[in-house]
């Protein structure tokens, strides 16, 4: 559990271009947040200096603002509407193409990803948790998924202490946040005069040390478990997470369902700021002289028409059975495949959906109470 | 599967159609033949799973196979033409190149019910899942005790293969039962629903293999009536159906409830797909 005592290290406020410019030296795209059509999206810092300072967001259900911190921290801010997602799993990615010849014979040849190592500064807890579920799914034994290893090979990740969750955060309940506890190369907590640091893997150790960081001390590393703790007791929202399994299946009739569905407007929006999704459709795009062709995947929501469409029948034909099974599927039949809960707390469904629907409000409305933790 | 080749989303192999049936109106059988002498030398599958078979431009569809596994020289499909992807390959004939990626998926449990007798359930529009299993049994007739055939249709004109049931009825050991709930004059088969049909059906329930396909209300009345006869809920097995796209177990489309039908089926246990058979929604 980070901090260490003798493994973490003291990094001044000042020498984050150090930390930054170490990562550009080893050849890493350093992405950090930048505020991109009013919310903060992780996007390439052009020099080891270039890490904003003093972003803060608010939000709330249907809502999502950019402010200032006056305490001019380097990680105020909550998530944004993606984390780790699209850098390992791409929302549109070419996996083969087919060339036809004038005799009509057909060639089929794979696209291989050469995958951009990108070392993303100021990945939360709850979204090392959402990749570690999309590792399981794209990297199960036997049917590896070499777009996803690619990219994730790839990926250097410098995750941080969330030091002001945003209302819509629940990741305490779920047992995913506020601080890093696993998955990451290498884990910040921000204090007043700079960062404890640790490495939580190899390719983390080696640049840990080449920082030549003093260790923190155990004053230092007392704040940072404080600064977690208060962290954790600031979320309002919760889950009862032990207890979900099993608990919305056995409630499908329940009229919340209908409820719920004379709101939600079916617009995808959850599905694809979800960490933990990973449906995708497959297309065939065409080129003009119709010569070649690419077979692409492209995020898929289970909101969308097509995505229980068989022959002369949906499969889910209306908002109801849509959200129920969003709901279903992310709370309750994910344990069957993947030992939890497919929500880690992040609060983005809440903070994205144009109506204003909150699942943890809409968990504790269909179980009525009779499902705690 | 050859084992030079990994089970993965793509790119397929080329192939190409080397005949072409017409079944029935709508209906077709393609055979095809992968264009690599060693792969199609090295496809082995079982009755039961499919193939994502591949249009030019169009995309990926899953079908069952349908010839035998011991045949080596073609794999077998018969597709009703019914949407954008049918319809293009419903136009093929042989020559004409497409792209194969399979087998995929789990199908019957043919090994393990060796010695039983076998009935098989099906309704709708001609049923592929369960034809591949009447020609497995067939070729195979002293691994099986008992065939029973039953075929339930909406409406007498949907029956395809109807010369294939005339000749089946004619083997020995051999029962075939189908029911229209719409009649033609001289539809010489029962009019009604498939499980009046089950009253004369000759097996012994407790130590026969029941498998099922088609719409999911026919096989949730039929499995409930066959369980009712004695049938052990462990010997009832059916074939589902869902949209597919990779057919891995990645894209999430073909999900009911945990399962991936792609990958976990499309063949599962009544006790696999009993709470969420016939559920709308799911
Ligand atoms: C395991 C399995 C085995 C099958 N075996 C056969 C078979 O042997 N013979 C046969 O004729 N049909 C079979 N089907 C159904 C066949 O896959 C669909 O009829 C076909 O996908 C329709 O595609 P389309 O583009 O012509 O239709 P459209 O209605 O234009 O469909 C567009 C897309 O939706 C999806 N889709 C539509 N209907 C289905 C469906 N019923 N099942 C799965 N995906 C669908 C496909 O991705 C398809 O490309 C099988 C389906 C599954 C799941
Ligand atoms: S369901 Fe909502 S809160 Fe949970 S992980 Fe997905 S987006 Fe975050
Ligand atoms: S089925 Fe829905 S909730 Fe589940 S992964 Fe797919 S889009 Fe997400
Ligand atoms: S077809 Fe993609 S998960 Fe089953």
């Amino acid at each position: 559990m980070f901090p260490r005592t003798g493994r973490a290290g003291f990094l001044p406020l000042g020498e984050m271009p150090r930390l930054v410019g170490e990562l550009m030296r080893l050849g890493y795209e350093c992405l950090g947040p930048t505020v991109e059509n009013g919310a903060i999206a992780m996007r390439g810092l052009a020099t080891a200096d270039a890490l904003p300072r003093g972003l803060k967001t608010e939000q709330e259900k249907g809502t999502y603002r950019v402010t200032r911190d006056p305490a001019n921290r380097y990680f105020a801010w909550a998530n944004g509407p993606q984390g780790i997602r699209p850098h390992a799993f791409a929302s549109r990615e070419s996996l083969w193409r087919v060339a036809r010849d004038t005799g009509g014979a057909l060639s089929f040849e794979p696209v291989t990803v050469d995958a951009p190592k990108q070392a993303l500064i100021g990945v939360r807890a709850c979204d090392l948790a959402a990749l570690a579920i999309q590792d399981t799914h794209f990297l199960r034994g036997g049917r590896v998924d070499a777009h996803y290893a690619a990219r994730r090979a790839a990926l250097f990740l410098v995750a941080v202490q969330c030091a002001e969750p945003a209302a819509t955060c629940f990741c305490a309940s779920t047992g995913d946040g506020p601080t890093p506890v696993t998955g990451y190369d290498l884990a910040l907590a921000e204090l007043a005069e700079g960062f404890v640091v640790e490495a939580g893997s190899e390719k983390g150790q080696a640049v840990f040390d080449g920082l030549n960081l003093p260790p923190a001390s155990d004053a230092q590393l007392a704040s940072v478990r404080t600064q977690g703790e208060a962290a954790a007791a600031a979320q309002t929202r919760s889950l009862p997470a032990a207890a979900l399994h099993g608990a919305l299946m056995s409630r499908l009739d329940h009229p919340r369902w209908d409820d719920v569905a004379a709101r939600c407007l079916a617009c995808t929006n959850c599905t694809l700021v979800c960490p933990t999704c990973f449906c995708h459709a497959e297309v065939d795009e065409v080129a003009v002289d119709g010569d070649t062709t690419e077979h692409a995947r492209v995020w898929d929501s289970c909101f969308g028409e097509a995505h229980g469409h068989l022959h002369g029948f949906n499969v889910r034909p209306d908002v109801r059975t849509r959200y129920r099974q969003w709901l279903t599927h992310k709370l309750d039949t994910w344990h069957d495949q993947f030992g939890r809960s497919g929500c880690v707390g992040c609060g983005r469904c809440i903070a994205w959906c144009p109506a204003g629907i909150d699942l943890t409000e809409e968990f504790a409305a269909l179980t009525a109470g009779e499902v705690a933790a | 599967m050859s084992a030079s080749r990994p089970l993965d989303a793509g790119p397929p192999l080329a192939a190409t159609v080397v005949a072409r049936v017409e079944e029935s109106p709508g209906v077709f059988t393609l055979r095809v033949r992968l264009d690599d002498p060693g792969a199609q030398a090295a496809y082995r599958f079982a009755p039961g799973q499919f193939n994502m078979l591949y249009l030019y431009g169009a995309g990926e569809v899953p079908i069952s196979i349908m010839s035998d596994p011991e045949e080596r020289d073609a794999i077998g499909h018969t597709i009703r033409a019914v949407g954008r992807v049918t319809q293009g390959l419903a136009a093929l004939g042989p020559g004409d190149a497409i792209g194969l990626r399979g087998p995929f998926g789990r199908g019957w449990p043919l090994r393990e019910v060796s010695g039983s007798d076998v009935v098989l359930v099906t309704g709708g529009l001609g049923c592929a899942p369960a034809v591949s299993v009447i020609h497995y049994v067939l070729r195979r007739r002293e691994r099986f005790g008992k065939l029973v055939i039953i075929q339930g249709v909406r409406h007498a004109d949907d029956l395809i293969w109807r010369e294939h049931y005339d000749r089946w009825a004619k083997l020995p050991a051999t029962q075939v039962l189908v029911a229209a709930d719409v009649a033609t004059p001289l539809w010489p088969w029962h009019v009604g629903r498939v499980t009046d049909l089950f009253g004369l059906a000759r097996f012994d329930p407790e130590g026969a293999v029941a498998m099922m396909c088609g719409p999911e209300g026919m096989m949730r009345t039929a499995g409930n009536g066959l369980l009712a006869l004695g049938l052990p809920e462990a010997r009832l097995y059916l074939s589902m159906e869902r949209n597919m796209q990779c057919a891995v177990g990645r894209c999430g489309h073909c999900q009911i409830g945990a399962a991936f039908v792609c990958h976990d089926g499309p063949v599962f246990s009544w006790g696999e797909m009993k709470t969420l058979l016939g559920r709308r929604g799911f």
